[in-house]
């Protein structure tokens, strides 16, 4: 996988993932490109496409939409796959994932996906786990955390 | 939305990203921005040592900044510093920010090469892997000169953990990417490859991508991982086995192993003799998963027949690199055929791509022939243009003699209606198989004709060219083909144009006298472009050598002022040498040097060289080599395989010309799609100019270059036509008061027009709800391709895995009479809270004008609602147990109807709560209590409606377990008083 883009109905960025040297300016132009070509397309159009020398494969969840570009020999079913496990991986960690929480803990978003995904390829095939590797960093963040605030932020997460 | 807060509670960063979130302008944002900068950098130059927590926070705050689209120009010592922190927190952010924002400053890449060294160093298995990451991440080449040697030794270790090895085995992976020659290959390879016998799914299927990549390198090193591989494989692809079972047991995917193994035994080359044994357990592996592609599917849902169908995908790939055993080959042919009628477009779109290789193999060419109709069909009727983009590149792959005229023949037919970004390369290839498998040159002359009579545009120069080549060469064509194009050349214009004046005078044609043949050549003069009009003089020369009797005209219009004088350097030029050459030459010389042109050398179609170049690097050449019958008897007397040719003009084509035709421009079509696409979808958040420029060269090591192609072709597949991203639009703006009315009441009329009336009965039962919708045409016109549809409208809080609501809807007939109804069944599950309701969006066309409603489907949180008795008592306990301030919402209100205590009974009861007696010490107030019951959950609600009829007023407390529906309750109830 060469690099993966999770976007909004609205076009806007939420997470950008690049596993191969590009420059800031040649990502900024990937996306606006990318994110253009995919919102044009209607919703039963397949989830594949060709474009430049590689392919795209994209889902759409809700109102965000999960892009990946992968070389040709690159299996397209196993990409959306991929996507999907990600959702759900998202999905349990935040239970019952959306748009915002994405927004709101970005940070963790990209954690959950260095530990699915390395270097572009699946590091970790099994849901359980990542997602015991993320819980073991909570805890160890937790211990830290309680030292600087209050339990009312903790426990209780603040509707937007 | 989860009660749980997973946020590491740095609570700066919230507030921050609110604010953003709030600003109303893109310049209020820029300014929010530039004070949060500001701040932070006053706060890093600050004299007051920042502790981690603040640095850490700080960090996160630049990091959103940047992800955001800003540039950030600090703050990266701040975030190294992070690094050698012994908080995890504080490490985690503070690689996170190197490897989204890593520039290649040296002092800091030293500094962060000292701390992943300590890391990597600790023997703490979560600090190695966020090192490891980290480098991943970056995979640059300093970080390839420092590391590249210690990370195999990690890999092999035998004491580390699990999770750092897979880490370790796809780090080194990226930096053997990046750059190999910094990996030293050495003893731990032969360790590596034993790794495909690791416990461990996760190391397995680690070091599989790891070993895939380094054997296409080095298959003398990884020799051994072959038979390996194949009986992991084995044992993954017979579930009966233990081990299979096991591993489905730990909730791996078997899939991702599956394919990652069959990949890496596709990169090493096989030897057959040797390895018969290992070959013969493939082959069964194969036909295991082959059978098992076959069985019924356990489990409906897509994903579960994605992972399935991808490892059906990846098998038939393998079977097709090895394209040795035919009964494989065959069975994978028939096999997809079935998808090539699946539902999924996807599958649809997979079936016609592996087709397209099978179609290569001479075991499995005729079996991909028997699905002709099928993929003419999908050429016809797909809906998305990708699709029937492969749909054409499978026809052409399966063409052959004995079908060549009947998919060129739809080809063409499919060329007028087709998308304009395929248009050229259907073109070429239209081209390439009627030129490859033309029986009889009447066929080929009339198909080039019929495609440049379609898609003149499209047509490229090449194609002229190559049609001139064959022409000239076959003397029997000639006649014939100059015959064709003198009868239809009239309607020509353009581009086309050019090689029809050339082509016309290679022969005299017995039906027209020459003197008409030239006037009519000439009527057309002054509408020509240059290229072409040079292209006239020379036929015009070539006019006076064979046909004397019009010497006297054409030296007349040589000598035109128009011409001796013209602007153009070229035409100026020939237009004297030719007039010259009329007059001074004798009828031997001008017969000499006008003599007709020799035969092209046999070369490369130039067609083809064009159509490779188009397809990238090695796509075009092998299917075209594969495929060459040897025996055919190609028009051209074959094509010559040679894919580096890329043929330019002789010299004697400069006779024809051909030399001063200048290069082809991008087809002007093809530029206009891309800039209209531009236009059309330009949303609220889009930048404006967003059309594909083609001097900024990215991407440009991945991809060859390829002038000639114009940009939209590639960049753009989306058909210009497309409406937008959603099918349905906006709600109708009464669609609102509309909703209100159905708030507490379950049957009635929804929507009424002069065209249709929507009529709703609904039941609500928990969570589960039955609609029916009753769509009257009202008027005497039968409606046509009627078609109404449910969806639930995604927002920033829609769950992202499934919708709050799950509606199965029947389909309807696709035609009402005038004056009938159909009713329509939805079925309704509440899965979760919902505020917003879901869409209906009606289509339909009526007396020939497409008409589109869309509406809000009477569907509220409140339907949901099972009604609680309960004493006074129970009540106020728990009244009090939802004090929380977020709890509780109430809303205060003037009373919009009169204020019967009847009628608001009667409302309060169709809300769906229930309602308590001798609760509230005043006899006037209402008390309700429910509960909203839903698939994940259920809330519990109180309520309490207070009338003043003094003041005409109400207010109305509402008490809910869950913020959101309290807020959303409220606002529901206090409408519809």
């Amino acid at each position: 996988m060469q690099f993966m883009l999770l976007f909004s109905r609205q076009g806007k960025l939420r997470l950008q993932k690049w596993y191969v040297p590009l420059s800031d300016k040649e990502k900024k132009k990937i996306t606006r490109e990318l994110v253009q070509t995919v919102l044009a397309r209607k919703p039963k159009m397949c989830s594949f496409l060709e474009w430049r020398d590689l392919k795209i494969v994209y889902k759409r969840y809700a109102s965000l939409y999960f892009c990946c570009a992968i070389e040709d020999q690159d299996n397209e079913l196993i990409t959306l796959e991929i996507i999907h496990r990600y959702v759900e991986l998202l999905d349990k960690y935040f239970g019952s994932v959306c748009e915002l929480d994405i927004i709101f803990n970005f940070e963790k978003a990209y954690f959950i996906l260095d530990e699915f995904l390395l270097g572009g390829e699946v590091q970790e095939t099994s849901k359980k786990n990542v997602l015991k590797a993320i819980e073991q960093a909570d805890l160890l963040q937790e211990k830290t955390e309680t030292m600087y605030h209050s339990k009312s932020f903790i426990g209780f997460k603040k509707a937007y | 939305m989860p009660a749980v807060s997973k946020g590491d509670g740095m609570r700066g960063l919230a507030v921050f990203i609110s604010d953003i979130r709030n600003c109303k302008s893109k310049e209020a944002e820029i300014k929010r921005i530039n004070k949060e900068l500001a701040n932070i950098r006053s706060k890093f130059k600050g004299d007051k040592a920042l502790d981690g927590y603040s640095k850490k926070k700080y960090v996160c705050k630049l990091l959103f900044i940047f992800l955001l689209g800003h540039d950030i120009d600090f703050g990266h010592m701040e975030a190294v510093n992070l690094l050698s922190s012994n908080k995890y927190t504080e490490k985690q952010i503070g690689y996170l920010f190197i490897s989204v924002l890593v520039n290649s400053n040296s002092e800091l890449i030293r500094l962060i090469n000292n701390a992943i060294k300590n890391d990597l160093a600790s023997r703490n298995p979560t600090f190695m892997c966020l090192a490891l990451h980290c480098i991943a991440n970056v995979g640059s080449r300093e970080m390839g000169e420092a590391f590249a040697a210690d990370i195999p030794r990690i890999l092999v270790a035998g004491d580390s953990m699990d999770s750092v090895k897979q880490s370790a085995a796809l780090c080194l992976l990226r930096l053997y990417k990046a750059s190999p020659d910094l990996v030293p290959m050495g003893e731990w390879t032969a360790r590596v490859v034993h790794l495909l016998n690791d416990q461990h799914m996760g190391v397995v299927t680690a070091a599989v991508s790891l070993i895939t990549c380094l054997c296409k390198k080095n298959p003398d090193d990884f020799k051994t991982c072959i038979s390996l591989a194949v009986s992991r494989l084995s044992r993954v692809g017979t579930p009966s086995s233990s081990l299979g079972r096991q591993e489905l047991g730990h909730g791996h995917h078997p899939s991702w192993f599956a394919r990652r193994a069959g990949h890496s035994a596709r990169c090493v080359p096989f030897i057959s003799p040797e390895d018969a044994a290992v070959k013969g357990r493939l082959v069964e592996c194969l036909e295991t998963v082959l059978n098992k592609a076959q069985e019924p599917p356990k489990s409906k849902k897509v994903q579960h027949s994605n992972a399935k169908n991808a490892i059906l995908f990846e098998t038939i790939s393998l079977i097709i690199h090895y394209d040795s055993e035919p009964n494989l080959l065959v069975r994978a042919c028939n096999q997809l055929g079935q998808f090539l009628q699946h539902r999924e477009t996807n599958l649809r779109y997979l079936a016609l791509e592996s087709m397209c290789t099978l179609a290569s193999s001479e075991f499995s060419h005729e079996a991909v022939k028997t699905h002709i109709d099928t993929v003419i069909n999908a050429l016809k009727t797909e809906r998305d243009v990708s699709v029937r983009q492969r749909a054409a590149d499978l026809l052409y792959a399966m063409c052959d003699r004995s079908n060549a005229k009947q998919i060129v023949s739809e080809m063409l037919r499919y060329l007028e209606t087709a998308d304009y970004a395929i248009r050229e390369e259907i073109v070429l290839k239209v081209a390439i198989l009627a030129e490859k498998y033309a029986v009889d040159y009447s066929w080929y002359v009339d198909t080039i004709l019929n495609l440049i009579r379609i898609a003149g545009d499209y047509v490229s120069e090449e194609v002229w060219y190559r049609v001139l080549q064959i022409v000239t060469n076959r003397d029997d064509v000639q006649g014939y083909a100059a015959k064709t194009v003198f009868e239809v050349r009239a309607p020509l214009e353009g581009v086309s144009g050019r090689g029809q004046w050339s082509l016309a005078p290679l022969t005299p044609t017995p039906a027209h006298s020459p003197p008409v043949q030239f006037s009519l050549l000439h009527s057309k003069f002054h509408l020509c472009s240059v290229a072409t009009r040079a292209l006239l003089l020379s036929t015009y020369i070539k006019f006076i050598n064979l046909f004397p009797e019009t010497k006297a005209t054409i030296q007349a219009v040589l000598r035109a002022g128009s011409q001796l004088r013209n602007a153009d350097v070229e035409l100026q030029q020939r237009a004297v040498e030719y007039l010259t050459l009329s007059s001074v030459a004798s009828t031997d010389v001008l017969a000499t040097v006008l003599e007709e042109m020799p035969p092209f050398p046999e070369r490369e179609s130039s067609i083809l060289a064009k159509l490779k170049r188009k397809k990238g690097p090695g796509a075009g050449s092998a299917l075209d080599d594969g495929r060459r019958d040897p025996s055919s008897n190609d028009i051209n007397g074959g094509v010559e395989p040679t894919p580096s040719t890329v043929s330019t003009p002789s010299p004697s084509a400069d006779l024809l010309g051909l030399r001063a035709a200048p290069p082809p421009a991008a087809p002007p079509a093809s530029a206009g799609a891309g800039n209209l696409l531009v236009d059309v979808f330009d949303g609220p958040a889009a930048q404006p100019s967003l059309g594909p420029t083609p001097e900024e060269a990215f991407l440009s090591e991945l991809e060859p270059p390829a002038p000639e192609s114009p940009m939209a072709l590639l960049a753009d597949p989306a058909p210009a036509a497309d409406p937008g991203p959603e099918d349905i639009g906006p709600p109708i703006p009464e669609a609102d008061e509309l909703l209100n009315k159905f708030v507490c009441k379950n049957n009635g009329v929804l929507f009424e027009n002069q065209l249709l009336q929507i009529g709703v009965k609904s039941e609500f039962r928990q969570n589960l709800g039955r609609m029916y919708l009753f769509y009257g045409n009202k008027t005497s016109v039968q409606f046509q391709n009627f078609s109404p549809t449910v969806v639930h409208p995604g927002d920033l809080q829609t769950h992202i895995l499934s919708g709050p609501l799950a509606v199965q809807t029947k389909r309807v007939a696709a035609q009402v009479d005038g004056g009938a109804q159909v009713q329509q069944v939805l079925n309704i599950e509440c899965l979760r809270d919902f505020l917003t309701p879901p869409l209906l969006s009606v289509r339909f066309r009526y007396g020939g004008a497409p008409q589109a409603l869309t509406l809000k489907l009477p569907v509220t949180i409140n339907k949901f609602f099972q009604p609680t008795e309960m004493a006074a008592q129970d009540f106020f306990q728990r009244w009090k147990q939802l004090s929380l301030p977020q709890q509780e919402a109430q809303k205060i209100f003037k009373a919009n109807h009169p204020m019967d205590a009847e009628v608001t009974k009667a409302k309060l009861l169709g809300f769906g709560s229930a309602l308590l007696d001798n609760v509230d010490p005043n006899p006037e107030n209402f008390v309700g209590a429910g509960i909203i019951q839903t698939k994940a959950l259920q809330v519990g609600c109180l309520l309490r409606l207070e009338p003043n009829a003094q003041a005409q007023m109400y207010r109305l407390t509402l008490r809910t377990s869950k913020e959101p529906v309290s807020r959303h309750l409220c606002e529901l109830l206090a409408q519809q008083f």
